[in-house]
């Protein structure tokens, strides 16, 4: 696999509200040529401070970055050109129609849409039924894909989609993934935040992110096989009273609601004379109606185990 | 007493020839906690309004408790409680500020309503906090805040639109639990989600598929009736037709 780094980042810090707001805590890390790259975690981790950074529209405290070999300070002109950028908030002009909307962008970066329809033409497919109403009167899932092919309709080097799946419900977001695979077939690398944890596998690397610093950069294969503890499932329908008597049993580290199912781990790897006795108590209270399974963790589970250990390391620092 | 919290029968929203809601009957039990799901553009949003008092239904009835969407929308604006992931509290008041806000927009009386100030700045961490401007904190902290003001007024039941959207997964499960909370002291909840795993926290669903109820029922019985091991897929397979 080739890992040429299109875009390196080199100790990255920018604050707001003059230092009181510690929006990005000097953060590095690079992306390959022709690499989905997601940087996964909740609102307020920092994510569009860094897509505005390197889409060259705000500039960092400290720091600096290279797209695609060039400066990002001294050559902000250059990588405009070769970028494609969808912001987290619809941006594009609403009292334009779809049609001049893609036009417009098309023009200011001297092409046209014949030119690169053959990037855009799945998606647009789908839009050009409404190719006369005005984009601020599309559906939200419409409004997405319109998004897209303005952001692509110059044919990017690297394309930059920040958040484009919040409030997008499970099947459209399926799709738009789908979108994306396609896209990097094509050659286009692209770096893409979401808050939803679940999209993570479906990208090549992810920095899963939280109050401006990076807590993990890996293939999401290698994050949930680092994680450190044997992870327990139990599936019930009385989920909160499992919930509150694991939460008062001692040596339990973690335990939480998972979907149907109660995840739940111990302080110590050594637990087996705990399993047994949980298992015992839990029978005795007539509170499960499965069993206990050892389970595969997921990118959230690893999420969730790195925020606890935050935590507790704040309670233990502070 | 009231058996249902709602009671919708063949409601029907339409603009000019759009049928935004088809003619949906459906009940949430008092207490519940009703999962009220769909693709974006299905209706959602629509229903919720007509059911809020927010937008006059075209044809059909709907009752919130006993009250019904036509004639009595200013009571039902007092009865009920909403949230949204959009606009829930003013960013440029204080924590104390929004509390004694939405306290006194529903009447409640100044002693009672600064004892439930202290029991909500207590419940939710807040004390240091409360003469903090909202926007200052962090969007978890913030939905939990706006979502406790929102049942303040203990109504009878509370519209939770997209509450979770972007919070981070640790929050996300403590504002449940702030949920399964106000559902055991008899509050109904109605709340939409594009989290497939908080559908299963609801003790029902329904999902909504171009503006008709595609299905209704507990999570388990979805997936057995669906043949399937997740929500998801019930989703997938309900709003693409499969």
């Amino acid at each position: 696999m080739m890992t040429e780094p299109i875009i390196t980042v080199e100790k990255l810090s920018r604050t707001f509200q003059k230092g009181k707001v510690k929006a990005v805590k000097n953060i590095s890390f690079s992306i390959n040529k022709n690499e989905i790259f997601g940087l996964i975690g909740p609102d307020g981790a920092g994510k569009t401070s860094i897509f505005r950074i390197l889409t060259t529209l705000l500039l960092p405290d400290t720091g600096f970055a290279h797209i695609a070999g060039y400066d990002m300070v001294k050559e902000y002109k250059k990588i405009r050109q070769i970028i494609g950028y969808m912001p987290g908030k619809f941006s594009l002009y609403q009292d334009l129609t779809v049609e001049e909307n893609l036009h417009f962008f098309a023009s200011i970066y001297g092409t046209n849409i014949d030119e690169n329809y053959h990037l855009i033409e799945d998606i647009y497919n789908q839009l050009s039924p409404f190719k006369d109403r005005k984009a601020g009167n599309l559906s939200g899932g419409m409004k997405q894909k319109l998004a897209l092919s303005c952001a692509l309709i110059h044919n990017p080097t690297i394309m930059f989609l920040d958040e484009p799946t919040t409030g997008v419900d499970p099947v459209s977001r399926k799709e738009f993934w789908v979108m994306l695979s396609k896209l990097k077939r094509k050659g286009i690398t692209i770096l893409v935040s979401t808050p939803y944890m679940d999209e993570a596998s479906l990208c090549d690397r992810v920095a899963l992110i939280q109050d401006g610093n990076i807590l993990s950069i890996d293939q999401p294969g290698n994050i949930t096989k680092q994680f450190p503890r044997s992870l327990y499932s139990i599936r019930s329908n009385q989920k909160g009273r499992i919930i509150n008597y694991l939460r008062m049993f001692k040596g339990i580290y973690n335990c939480y609601v998972y979907g149907e199912n109660i995840h739940f781990n111990f302080e110590k790897e050594d637990h087996r004379e705990m399993l047994v006795k949980l298992k015992k108590n839990l029978q005795h209270k007539n509170l499960f109606d499965d069993t206990i399974r050892i389970v595969e963790p997921s990118i959230e589970d690893c999420f969730i185990e790195m925020l606890s250990g935050r935590k507790s390391n704040a309670i233990e620092n502070g | 007493m009231d058996e249902f919290a709602i009671k919708a029968q063949n409601l029907t929203k339409k603009f000019g020839n759009f049928i935004a809601v088809n003619s949906i009957s459906f009940e949430v039990k008092k207490g519940e906690i009703f999962g009220f799901l769909g693709a974006n553009g299905a209706g959602k949003t629509t229903a919720m309004k007509m059911l809020c008092g927010l937008s006059i239904p075209t044809s059909g009835t709907a009752k919130i408790g006993e009250l019904d969407v036509y004639t009595q929308k200013d009571k039902i604006k007092s009865r009920i409680g909403y949230m949204s992931q959009k606009f829930s509290l003013y960013d440029d008041l204080t924590v104390l500020e929004n509390i004694m806000f939405f306290g006194g927009i529903y009447g409640l009386r100044r002693s009672l309503l600064q004892e439930k100030c202290k029991n909500l700045l207590n419940r939710l961490n807040l004390n240091r906090q409360r003469n903090h401007l909202v926007h200052s904190l962090p969007l978890g902290w913030k939905q939990k805040l706006a979502f406790s003001v929102a049942v303040i007024h203990d109504p009878t039941i509370v519209f939770l639109d997209e509450p979770t959207g972007g919070v981070d997964p640790l929050v996300r499960r403590q504002f449940w639990d702030l949920i399964y909370e106000a559902s055991d002291r008899g509050i109904t909840i109605f709340v939409t989600t594009h989290y497939m795993d908080e559908a299963e926290y609801c003790n029902r669903i329904s999902i909504m598929v171009n503006g008709r109820i595609g299905a209704l029922d507990t999570p388990h019985n979805l997936k057995v009736e669906y043949g399937v091991t997740s929500m998801n897929d019930v989703f997938y397979q309900l709003a693409r037709g499969k």
